[in-house]
């Protein structure tokens, strides 16, 4: 169609072509373009001489440097291993009592029980082990499952209805409201009664009402005066800790839906000595019970301290 | 009103094949929804009812009034208002999509709604990036491409009422796919979340679009084919080879809205990831480029820079792109010879990938004064450096190194949009600004000083955005990868995530800003459409003699 023309100000001829009137310019490519375009294919030609590159009807191109991510990782995660060797070691040997006693191996088995607990608990139980409502509270003198350095351990290595042989005390707390075992109104009355258990104020009319209810219903599992049981972990009623709320609305909630927490077992995920030192982080961190040697007196300073932290 | 009633003897051959088409699928959404033991199914099937009814009732009043006849004489120009009121709706629309969930990620206790699951950050987040792709980036595309592929081949539009399917089948795909997301129906596939049924509706759109596409150039009085058009043509193309591939499923029943996936495995997420890149390479990046090489030299009215350097770098880009994909599956279970590849042909896109911007920049070599005094040139400047920027980053991000540290952090998201809000973004507008007085025959703008508004604010924003989101990306990926001296990982995740709040307020005062910024655009786009017409002949509308740039 049109000839091909000047352009005025770059002095480039047109290439003759027009649409709506837009125009090109013949201008050639650029050279620096060119060469580094060159460039980064002849790159690419090296590295897939030196790396793995190229697929083959049985295999592949493995490149002259003989480089492999596989095996690569293999290597990596043994010298890691072997990184942590020693200090497992010395967790391996020790019993907790004396990682505790020693200070050197305690702060070792905090650091490791830091970063694990990170990673993998603080999903639940929160980064500072604060808990959550239905998530207990690792901070606070208050343990469902005991709170020795043993006892910690041993939950951690079997969880909480896991489904681990070694699971303790497979209780099931009931849904009295929704599966019909108890009315509304006697749902009610338990609770005035339950709150009355922890020393506050309740409608005593109520809570009398609720006392043979009580005694049929509950007492088998949390007492006759509601103070629970830590060997099969049946929550305290006569504290100031709740798992799943302490107003009227929650209390009366979980005796009308019974949930029932659920752990899972790390026996599979972590070795013996990463579950020793998460032990030991979460009795010192978190203000654990004091080794049955000295029972009473240690364990609120341990919870303010804790708390302080 | 019957069938018999609405067809008149004259009614064109394309207008009686897409009514009797939209009856047809009337009749089989409304079997789907009546059989369908599947409630998400039946929730899908009512909207396409409704859908292909209304158009149904629309077509019957319009064919009785004589209308939907095509002028030969006349560019078909309505359907491209229609794309552009679309595309300034589906931007507003994505944009505060994508506020709503960054507040999520700032403030997850006051943004967290537990009662509506469907408001939800999972449901939500497929929700933006395919609002802001598909839906204002799609619409751009089709508007575009409808108004630069008649006037660069003086032909109006082919299948005469057709583009208007094209139009609204895509609208349909577009809401069929969003509903979907908040009613929690996916395939969990990055940029591929609709389920089967979605995806057969919107291949039969794209078959439509890529038929009018070529049935324009074939009929074409231009002796040459444009560069914008074979840019066009790719996407459409290849766009349609890519969904069809990475969609191939199974469906759980046949009016079941699950699917099961064709392929499987590490070869399933290296199809999805072909796509997936693919997806950025051939509709965020090869049709804007179309964009780029009709609208700058028209708006700036200075020739293109290089007709060689436009042909080399497209056949490069075409040709090296497609395998780029494997760089999103650096140190999973792919083999790493794909790896290798996916990497090198990501390094050897960068100067493909450059061509596009030297050749847009360069052609404004005699027209720079206008970058001070025409702010629509200024976000066509910026839409380009941000190209640059971005396609130089992808590849050094895909490098293997790199990306050891860089993937799965915020770096990724800050990449992403500095190509999406800075270049997508920026050089549809631009667009806009230049298409809407042509459209609607008005002199100029509402407001120039809108415009400059718009684009500080959203340049500001941009610059917020990545900004935060590079320290965030490479804060995050250093401490996830920190080993205390024991030989155990320094943070858990849920620091990581606490450490990004800063960042994350950042960006989403940085998202905030972009979609301010459209909102403003809209605003001075409605005005103008509303402005009195007073330009019968304006610059980019006048056609050839034989056509008349109206409907």
């Amino acid at each position: 169609m049109s000839e091909r023309e000047r352009d005025d100000h770059t002095g480039t001829e047109t290439t003759g072509h027009e649409w709506d009137g837009i125009k090109e310019l013949d201008t050639p490519l650029p050279r620096w373009w060119l060469w580094v375009f060159y460039g980064s294919i002849a790159w690419a030609v090296v590295y897939w001489i030196l790396m793995p590159a190229w697929p083959g009807i049985s295999g592949y191109t493995r490149g002259v440097l003989g480089r492999s991510d596989r095996a690569a990782v293999v290597q990596e995660l043994g010298a890691l291993a072997h990184h942590r060797q020693a200090g497992e070691a010395r967790l391996r040997t020790a019993s907790l009592q004396q990682i505790e006693a020693d200070p050197e191996l305690q702060a070792y088995a905090m650091q490791v029980g830091q970063s694990v607990f990170g990673d993998n608990c603080a999903t639940c139980h929160g980064a500072g082990g604060a808990g959550a409502k239905g998530y207990p509270n690792l901070r606070d003198d208050v343990w469902l499952w005991g709170g020795t350095l043993d006892e910690i351990r041993h939950t951690i290595q079997v969880g909480v209805r896991s489904g681990h042989p070694g699971a303790r005390g497979e209780t099931v707390m009931p849904a009295f409201g929704r599966d019909q075992m108890l009315g509304a109104r006697q749902v009610d009355d338990l609770t005035e009664y339950v709150v009355a258990l922890s020393g506050r104020k309740a409608d005593a009319a109520a809570a009398a009402r609720a006392r043979q209810t009580f005694a049929d219903q509950c007492a088998a599992c949390h007492g006759p005066a509601g103070a629970g049981d830590v060997a099969r972990g049946i929550p305290n009623l006569t504290d100031a800790e709740w798992l799943y709320g302490s107003d009227r609305a929650a209390i009366r909630d979980q005796i009308w839906n019974g949930r029932n927490g659920v752990m899972p077992t790390w026996e599979a995920r972590f070795s013996p000595e990463t579950i020793k030192a998460l032990a030991v982080y979460v009795h010192a961190n978190a203000g654990g019970e004091a080794e049955p040697a000295a029972p009473a007196a240690a364990a609120p300073e341990e919870s303010a301290a804790g708390a302080a932290r | 009103m019957t069938q018999a009633q609405a067809l008149r003897d004259d009614t064109p051959l394309d207008v009686v094949a897409l009514y009797m088409f939209t009856g047809l699928a009337a009749l089989g959404a409304l079997l789907a929804t009546a059989l369908s033991p599947d409630p998400s199914f039946r929730f899908s099937s009512w909207i396409m009812l409704a859908a292909f009814l209304v158009a149904f009732l629309a077509m019957s009043v319009q064919m009785a009034n004589g209308k939907l006849r095509s002028d030969p004489t006349r560019y078909a120009d309505g359907v491209i208002r229609a794309g552009v009121i679309a595309t300034m709706f589906w931007a507003v629309a994505g944009l505060s999509a994508g506020v709503l969930v960054a507040a999520q990620l700032s403030w997850p206790t006051i943004f967290y709604f537990p009662d509506l699951e469907w408001l939800n950050f999972g449901r939500l987040r497929p929700l933006h990036t395919s609002a802001v792709i598909f839906a204002f980036g799609g619409n751009a595309l089709i508007a575009t491409s409808f108004w630069v592929v008649q006037r660069t081949c003086k032909a109006r539009l082919a299948g005469g009422v057709w583009p208007w399917f094209v139009f609204w089948g895509y609208q349909l795909f577009i809401v069929l796919a969003a509903t979907g997301y908040l009613a929690g129906i996916t395939q969990s596939r990055e940029y591929a979340e609709p389920e089967w049924y979605v995806d057969l509706w919107l291949t039969i759109v794209w078959v439509a679009y890529l038929l009018v596409f070529l049935g324009t150039i074939w009929k074409r009085k231009e002796p040459h084919i444009y560069v914008a058009n074979w840019f066009y043509l790719a996407f459409i193309v290849t766009v349609a080879i890519l969904h069809v591939i990475n969609n191939a499923a199974v469906p759980a029943g046949l009016l079941e809205a699950k699917s099961y996936s064709a392929a499987a495995g590490v070869q399933d997420a290296l199809i999805q990831w072909w796509y997936g890149h693919n997806a950025v390479a051939f509709f965020l990046t090869v049709p804007f480029l179309a964009m780029m090489y009709y609208f700058v030299p028209k708006r700036a009215e200075r020739p293109v820079y290089s007709y060689r350097l436009s042909i080399v770098h497209f056949w490069s880009l075409i040709f090296i792109y497609i395998w780029a994909g494997p760089h999103h599956l650096h140190f999973t279970a792919l083999p790493q010879w794909a790896q290798t590849l996916g990497m090198t042909f990501s390094i050897m896109l960068w100067m493909p990938s450059w061509g596009g911007m030297i050749n847009g920049f360069m052609t404004l070599s005699g027209a720079w004064d206008k970058v001070r005094t025409d702010p629509v040139i200024r976000m066509f400047v910026v839409a380009m450096a941000f190209y640059g920027m971005a396609t130089f980053e992808g590849p050094l991000m895909s490098i293997r190194a790199v990306n050891a540290l860089s993937h799965y952090t915020d770096w990724t998201i800050g990449h992403v949009h500095s190509g999406a809000l800075g270049w997508n973004g920026f050089i549809t507008f631009a667009c806009l600004y230049c298409m809407t007085p042509w459209l609607w025959k008005k002199e100029r703008l509402y407001s120039n000083a809108l415009v400059e508004w718009h684009f500080w604010i959203a340049t500001t924003g941009i610059l917020l955005y990545i900004s935060s989101m590079w320290i965030s990306g490479v804060m995050e990926g250093l401490m996830w990868r920190e080993y205390t001296p024991q030989g155990y990982l320094a943070n858990a995740f849920v620091e990581t995530v606490a450490a990004k709040h800063i960042p994350n307020m950042i960006r989403t005062l940085g998202g905030l800003m972009f979609l301010s910024g459209a909102l403003i655009m809209t605003y001075n786009l409605w005005r103008t459409i509303r402005m009195p017409s007073s330009a019968p002949e304006s610059a980019s509308a006048t056609p050839a003699a034989q056509l008349i740039a109206a409907e």
